[in-house]
């Protein structure tokens, strides 16, 4: 390959190529590279604050979670509570009844008893009333005459002493 | 890699062979040299024994002046048989080279010829392919750039495209050879260059005009191209570059003589590659698919023809790779030399 007339495509080559090169990176390279490296460091920084959003994220739901269970602590701590409440008040309110019934049974018997010793009482009261009643008509009848009232001294006497 | 006029050439000789009684042998070498060689005009094809070509202008700057005219004065003479006359000069073109005729041309022993010749500054072939690649370049790449303004998102169309090369240049390229701080005064440069010596190995595949030109097989262009890289090389090195290269560090005094040739020289030799591999690279591919395809006219067979074609679209398919391949290694070894220079020694 012999060259000929080198002066043409040399001389052409620099014109044109430092031509091209300024055009370009004016309006080509300088335009292109800036829009490639902002919209990097738009989608790092849009990654970035995905990931921060992500452990905020993570963080909101540990703390939820660390809420849920707070408060599942509490729910527990409070039927717990209720529980013993309950039980406490049903041993409490047993424990009442049992007094008052036993309460109530006393003064049951205490009624019963004093009602019955009321009763016996009158009974003996009337009993005796009646005894002289008894006693008056058949004093009456009795010491009608002189042996019968001898016999019922004797009777009564023997009477009292078996009581 | 010009199919079409590869065709017509071949026709054309045919043409020959019929005129002058097969006294003319098929000569490939002569088909070769004609197309991967600069020219005056822009061949397009041949029809029935004429050769259909844009005229292109020639650019002369002789001694009276500048002067200019249409290649297409000469008629297609490459032997200085037509004398073209301006300015009161006369000029005859001789195998592409424009000589001054006053008083007829005058050959030395060797058929060279031996009358003096302005300076031409023509818009040959390879200029005229430069120009085409500079205004595809600008045309390609002014939308993208403009794109970017009306579109902040992910890019579209031939910005998505082009997108992925100009972070590759810079991300695979640059950024490593030059380092992070210092790659982004580079970028301009390295992309132009990338992308000229892609679309200009390209275009040497197109195989019609206006494309057919292959810039990168002309090693005036190539040359331009490194010498370029190796001005950047040696304006922006640093103290410890040029402290390298005359006072080598870890190298006894006495060496001195011998390592400030031979480290000057390689300041040289790198560009130098550069330059060398780029043509040879495409020229090369150039001349196997031509060859293979002279194959055919040299038996005078159509039977070798597949095997031809078949060997010829393996070695254009493997050329589209390297023309992608050679801008990429121009480019690397450019951002590898620039970084040398701008490197900081700890």
């Amino acid at each position: 390959m012999n060259i000929t007339h080198p002066e043409s495509l040399i001389f052409w080559s620099i014109i044109v190529f430092i031509i091209l090169f300024v055009l370009l990176r004016k309006y080509a390279w300088k335009p292109i590279l800036g829009a490639v490296n902002s919209r990097e460091e738009s989608i790092n920084k849009a990654l970035s604050a995905a990931d921060d959003a992500r452990k905020e994220l993570q963080n909101l739901q540990a703390d939820n979670e660390k809420l849920l269970q707070e408060a599942r602590a509490e729910r527990d701590a409070m039927i717990k509570e209720a529980r013993e409440i309950k039980e406490k008040m049903i041993s409490e309110a047993k424990e009442e009844a049992g007094a008052q019934a036993d309460k109530m049974i006393k003064q049951a018997q205490q009624t019963i008893q004093s009602e019955k010793q009321a009763a016996v009482a009158e009974l003996k009261n009337q009993v005796a009333a009646l005894s002289v009643e008894i006693a008056e008509k058949v004093v009456k009848s009795e010491l009608s005459s002189k042996d019968k009232q001898l016999k019922l001294v004797n009777d009564m006497l023997e009477e009292v002493t078996l009581n | 890699m010009f199919f079409v006029s590869l065709v017509a050439t071949a026709q054309e000789h045919e043409n020959t062979h019929n005129e002058e009684a097969n006294d003319e042998a098929f000569n490939p070498t002569e088909l070769i040299n004609h197309h991967t060689k600069d020219s005056h005009e822009f061949h397009i094809a041949d029809w029935n024994g004429h050769a259909i070509s844009m005229p292109l202008p020639v650019i002369l700057w002789t001694e009276n002046g500048l002067v200019t005219f249409m290649s297409s004065e000469f008629h297609h003479d490459e032997e200085g048989k037509v004398i073209v006359e301006k300015n009161g000069m006369k000029f005859a073109r001789v195998h592409d080279q424009i000589y001054y005729a006053d008083g007829g041309l005058n050959f030395d022993e060797e058929h060279h010829v031996t009358n003096e010749r302005p300076l031409n500054f023509s818009i040959t072939k390879n200029v005229f392919t430069l120009m085409i690649s500079a205004i595809l370049m600008l045309l390609i790449f002014i939308p993208v750039a403009n794109s970017y303004k009306k579109n902040q998102r992910a890019p579209k169309g031939i910005a998505g495209f082009m997108e992925p090369l100009i972070v590759f240049v810079r991300d695979d390229i640059a950024r490593p050879n030059i380092g992070e701080k210092k790659y982004k005064k580079y970028m301009p440069y390295l992309l132009t260059v990338f992308f000229l010596i892609w679309i200009g190995n390209l275009f040497g595949l197109i195989p019609f005009f206006p494309f057919q030109g292959t810039l990168t097989n002309d090693i005036l262009f190539t040359g331009v191209l490194a010498t370029f890289t190796f001005l950047i090389t040696i304006f922006s090195g640093n103290k410890s570059y040029w402290g390298h290269i005359f006072a080598t560090p870890g190298v006894p005094k006495w060496l001195l003589p011998i390592m400030i040739p031979v480290e000057v020289l390689g300041m040289f030799t790198k560009p130098f590659a550069l330059m060398i591999r780029l043509f040879a690279n495409i020229t090369a591919g150039h001349i196997i698919i031509l060859s293979l395809l002279s194959l055919i006219f040299i038996f005078e067979s159509a039977a070798v023809s597949p095997i031809s074609i078949g060997f010829s679209l393996f070695m254009y398919g493997l050329e589209l790779l390297v023309a992608a391949l050679q801008a990429y290694v121009f480019t690397l070894l450019s951002a590898l030399f620039i970084g040398q220079a701008v490197e900081e020694h700890h």
